[in-house]
C-alpha cells in the first residue's frame, strides 16, 4: 500500500511557512489547506499550500493527499482572491508551493465526486490566469498526477527544486508497474531511456514544461540563502509573466509531436 | 421503448470512435482531421515494444452541429484503454484551442468530447499529463464562450485526469453503462485495500460512479439510453441551452456545505451519497 510506510512530508508547511512569514492568514479553509496574503516585491500575492492533517475529517486524505475538502477549499482560496480584486487594476499573484504525494484514494472520495473537486481546484486557478492574475507554481516535494493537476499545472509558470526529492508523475512507480504489468525494477529501467516516464526532476525539465529548475541548500530545512533565492526568482516569474503572460511550453524537442500536432491541425482546421 | 423503437434504434456503445463522432455531426458535414492516413503515431510506444495506431486512438471530427459549427472529438476507448498519450492527447487540447481562437475571431465553434479513457497513458506518463492540463485549460478558456458537452457512454468510462476534463465541461452526458471517477477500482484496490474497494465488485462499482448514480448524484446532466440518434438530439438540446451560467465546478459554497453535512465517518454506499447529494430522487 505505497506510501504508508513513507513519513508525511514536512515541505509544503516549511516552504509555506517561510514564504508566507508575514502575511495575513486566510481563514474559512480546512486544516489541510494554508493561504496567506502578502506582499511579493510590487504586487500582492496569495500563496496556496496544501498540507497534511491527521485529523482531517476524510481518512484517505490525511496524509497531504489532494482529496474533496483539498480541492473544494484550494478552489474557494483562489476564487475569493478573483473575486476581491475583480476590480483592481493589478491583479494579485497567486504562487501554489506543490508538495503532494498523490490525489486521495478510497471509496468516500469516489462517491462524493473527488473528480470534479479537483476540477474546481484546477478551473479556478485557470480563470485566475484568464482574469489576468499570475499563477506561478513552485515544487518543493512530490507533484503527482490529479493532485498536480489541480495545485500547480494551470500556472503561467512552473518552477521546481532541483532535487532527488522532488517527484513529478502521473502514477508512483508501485502502482505504474501493476497497471502496466511490469517490474519496478523493468519499470526504472524504461524510464531511464523514455523521458517522459522518468521520474526525477532533471528528466522532466527536458520536456519544455518547467521554466526553471533551481538549486537550493536543503530542501527540507531552507536556509536564509535558500530563502532568498526562491523568492527572488518567484520576483523574477512574476515580471517575466508581466513581459510574455503565456509562454510555449512546446518547445523542447521531446516535445516535438505535440508541437507537430498543434501545426498540422491548424492546416486542415478550415 | 416498445419492441418497435427499439428494433431501430442503432446503438452508440457498439460504434467505435470515428462512427461515434460522425454520428454527432449534422450528417455530410463533417471531415476528419489528421485522419489515420496521415500516421501521426506515438513516437514512445514503438521504442517500449508496443504497437502503436495511426491516429493514436484519438478521432477530430469537424462539421457543424445544428447548422453551427463543430468538432467533436473521440477517443477510441479499444486502443490501450482509451490511455492518453502525447500525440492523442494534442489532438484533443490543439483542437479546444483553435476552437477558442475561432470564438474569438467570431467563428462560434463548439466542441464536444466522447470520452472513453483510463486517463494519462502510463508508457507517455509525464507528456499524457501535461497533455491533459492543457486539456483543461483549453476546456476552461472554451466554455467562457460556448457550451463544452462531453458524453460518456461505456463501456470503458472515464477516469484519471480526463474524469477532471469531464468535470470541466459545461454538460455531461452519461449512459447507464459509463462509469466516472478519478481513480480506477484497481488502482483504488491496490493503494487502500479491498475493505475501501473491492474492484471485482461489479455492481458495487455502478453503484457508486455509474451513469445513472452520477446523474442522481447531481454530477452528470443528463442520463440516456444508448441510442445514437437521441444522444445526437441531446448534445444539440444542450447546445441550445447556452453556457450554463455557473458551472458544476464553480459552486463552491454549495459543494462545501454538502460535503460538510456528509458522516465522513461512514463509508458511503450509492444509497447514502444520492441521499446526502441527490435532490430527493
Amino acid at each position: 500500500m505505497g506510501q504508508a510506510t513513507e513519513d508525511l512530508s514536512i515541505r509544503g508547511r516549511v516552504w509555506f511557512e517561510q514564504l508566507a512569514q508575514g502575511g495575513a492568514p486566510v481563514a474559512g479553509l480546512a486544516e489541510s489547506v494554508l493561504a496567506s496574503d502578502l506582499r511579493m516585491g510590487t504586487r500582492e500575492a496569495r500563496i496556496i499550500a496544501v498540507v497534511p492533517d491527521p485529523g482531517n475529517p476524510f481518512p484517505r486524505a490525511a496524509r497531504g493527499e489532494f482529496g474533496l475538502l483539498e480541492g473544494w477549499n484550494v478552489a474557494k482560496a483562489v476564487t475569493d482572491a478573483v473575486a476581491a480584486d475583480l476590480n483592481a487594476p493589478v491583479k494579485r499573484a497567486l504562487v501554489a508551493i506543490v508538495d503532494i504525494p498523490s490525489q486521495a484514494y478510497g471509496r468516500r472520495e469516489e462517491a462524493y465526486g473527488i473528480h470534479l473537486a479537483l476540477a474546481a481546484s484546477g478551473g479556478a486557478y485557470a480563470a485566475a490566469r484568464m482574469a489576468g492574475h499570475p499563477v506561478v507554481a513552485l515544487i518543493v516535494g512530490k507533484a503527482m498526477s490529479g493532485g498536480f493537476l489541480a495545485h500547480g499545472y494551470q500556472a503561467n509558470r512552473i518552477i521546481a527544486l532541483d532535487d532527488p526529492g522532488v517527484v513529478i508523475h502521473a502514477m508512483n512507480r508501485a502502482a505504474a508497474a501493476r497497471i502496466t504489468l511490469r517490474s519496478v525494477a523493468d519499470l526504472e529501467v524504461l524510464a531511464a531511456k523514455v523521458p517522459p516516464m522518468a521520474y526525477d526532476v532533471r528528466h522532466f525539465s527536458t520536456l519544455g514544461l518547467l521554466w526553471r529548475l533551481i538549486q537550493v541548500g536543503d530542501p527540507q530545512h531552507p536556509s536564509a540563502q535558500d530563502l532568498a533565492l526562491v523568492r527572488q526568482t518567484l520576483l523574477e516569474a512574476l515580471d517575466d509573466i508581466e513581459r510574455v503572460p503565456f509562454r510555449s511550453r512546446l518547445e523542447a524537442p521531446n516535445r516535438a509531436a505535440s508541437a507537430a500536432v498543434r501545426a498540422r491541425l491548424r492546416e486542415e482546421w478550415q | 421503448m416498445d419492441t418497435s423503437q427499439l428494433l431501430k434504434t442503432v446503438s452508440f456503445i457498439e460504434m467505435g470512435a470515428r462512427e461515434r463522432a460522425f454520428a454527432l455531426l449534422d450528417p455530410g458535414s463533417g471531415h476528419e482531421l489528421i485522419g489515420p492516413f496521415e500516421r501521426m503515431k506515438s513516437p514512445w510506444l514503438e521504442p517500449q515494444g508496443i504497437a502503436a495506431q495511426a491516429d493514436d486512438g484519438v478521432v477530430v471530427a469537424k462539421g457543424s452541429i445544428g447548422g453551427q459549427p463543430a468538432v467533436v472529438l473521440a477517443i477510441e476507448g479499444s486502443f490501450q484503454g482509451g490511455s492518453l498519450g502525447e500525440v492523442g492527447g494534442a489532438k484533443i487540447a490543439g483542437s479546444l484551442e483553435l476552437a477558442a481562437e475561432d470564438n474569438r475571431r467570431g467563428v462560434p465553434t463548439r466542441a464536444v468530447l466522447l470520452l472513453e479513457t483510463g486517463g494519462v497513458r502510463l508508457q507517455e506518463a509525464n507528456l499524457g499529463l501535461a497533455a491533459i492540463a492543457e486539456i483543461h485549460a483549453a476546456i476552461a478558456d472554451l466554455r467562457r464562450h460556448q457550451p463544452v458537452v462531453a458524453v460518456v457512454a461505456g463501456t470503458v468510462g472515464c477516469f484519471g485526469g480526463m474524469s477532471v476534463a469531464a468535470a470541466l465541461c459545461s454538460y455531461l452526458v452519461v449512459t447507464r453503462e459509463a462509469r466516472v471517477g478519478l481513480n480506477g477500482p484497481q488502482v483504488i484496490e491496490q493503494e487502500a485495500g479491498i475493505e475501501e474497494y473491492d474492484s471485482r465488485d461489479r455492481p458495487f462499482i455502478w453503484s457508486l460512479s455509474g451513469g445513472e448514480q452520477r446523474f442522481r448524484t447531481g454530477l452528470a446532466d443528463r442520463y440516456v439510453e444508448d441510442d445514437a440518434a437521441g444522444i445526437a438530439a441531446t448534445v444539440r438540446e444542450l447546445f441550445a441551452q447556452g453556457v450554463p451560467a455557473q458551472h458544476r465546478d464553480q459552486r463552491i459554497g454549495e459543494f462545501l456545505d454538502l460535503l460538510a453535512r456528509v458522516d465522513t465517518a461512514r463509508q458511503p454506499d450509492g444509497a447514502y451519497a444520492r441521499a446526502a447529494f441527490g435532490k430527493g430522487n
